[in-house]
């Protein structure tokens, strides 16, 4: 960037508003929610009906199961098991 | 009862007490180490320090989402997912990522496939690839983007009160009153409290080239 014009600054400031904060928690939760994300990938490698109901449904197969369905621990779970 | 107000950059709008009262309990989220460069970040979470990655999602989210929103054009559902998608591919797989500086780069190209594939997935025209006009505005929104993350992290080595006063003016779009509220500061300071403090950024960003 050059010349540092205020106006400029201003402007580029308001290109990053934050996201909803939910998200950003959502996200901030992957490290505390690991075990909990390893613990449904054993199941499912060791138990092929499980792991065929994650495939299928994975919100609703967690839910069924007792799981927690965050967005991040879907979105990791969609990642391991190759479902993304 | 409603509060009129009216900012100085054009905005109008109105604030009900309640609001008010909302404005005052929302947590601001402040920096963990806002000096710590992208390389030690990365090199922190690596060793598995949780307040590090929380400062990772934090640095990161607006990119990420102004990625999926400003240049993919995202709705809210589609954002998320990719912005889910994002962090956990980051979490996963932060092992393999060759440089620790080069978090961004990796984070622009990984948000930047997400939106593509989620485009794909729902049938709607993406910006494609191949189209030279397209491509090239993807780029300059990227371009102004990581302009717009180089005065971030200017605006995180300023400090506050600097910080969270630009950033509820400018980012998240609150009138004079509502930062007055939420600072316990008279409304009729706040302009020119913004005016010292983009001066403050513009020196820090002026040292900083």
């Amino acid at each position: 960037m050059t010349g540092y014009d205020i106006e400029r600054i201003g402007e580029l400031l308001r290109l990053l508003p934050p996201p909803p904060g939910e998200w950003v928690r959502a996200a901030q939760e992957l490290p505390q929610a690991r075990v909990e994300i390893d613990g449904i990938v054993a199941r499912a490698e060791a138990d092929a009906v499980f792991r065929a109901r994650l495939v299928a449904h994975l919100e609703s197969a967690l839910e069924a199961e007792g799981y927690p369905a965050t967005p991040s621990i879907v979105a990791a779970l969609r990642l391991r098991l190759g479902t993304g | 009862m409603r509060v009129a107000f009216v900012s100085t950059h054009g905005r109008h709008g109105d604030v009900t007490p309640r609001r008010m009262t909302a404005l005052r309990r929302t947590s601001y989220p402040r920096p963990v180490a806002a000096t710590a460069t992208d390389a030690q970040l990365v090199s922190r979470c690596r060793d598995g320090d949780t307040e590090a990655w929380n400062e990772l999602v934090e640095r990161f989210s607006r990119y990420v989402y102004a990625i999926a929103v400003q240049a993919f054009r995202l709705g809210p559902h589609d954002a998320e997912d990719v912005f889910q998608d994002v962090f956990a591919r980051v979490y996963q797989h932060l092992e393999r990522l060759r440089s620790d500086e080069a978090i961004r780069p990796w984070i622009a190209q990984l948000t930047r496939r997400r939106c593509i594939d989620s485009l794909r997935a729902s049938g709607r025209e993406g910006p494609a690839e191949t189209d030279d006009l397209e491509v090239a505005e993807l780029d300059e929104t990227f371009a102004r983007l990581d302009e717009a993350m180089a005065v971030r992290a200017g605006l995180d080595a300023v400090g506050e009160p600097c910080r969270e006063i630009l950033d509820r003016f400018f980012c998240r779009d609150e009138s004079y009153r509502a930062i007055g509220e939420a600072l316990d500061l008279p409304a009729g300071t706040i302009a020119s409290r913004i005016s010292r403090c983009l001066g403050k950024l513009r020196g820090e960003l002026e040292g900083r080239s």
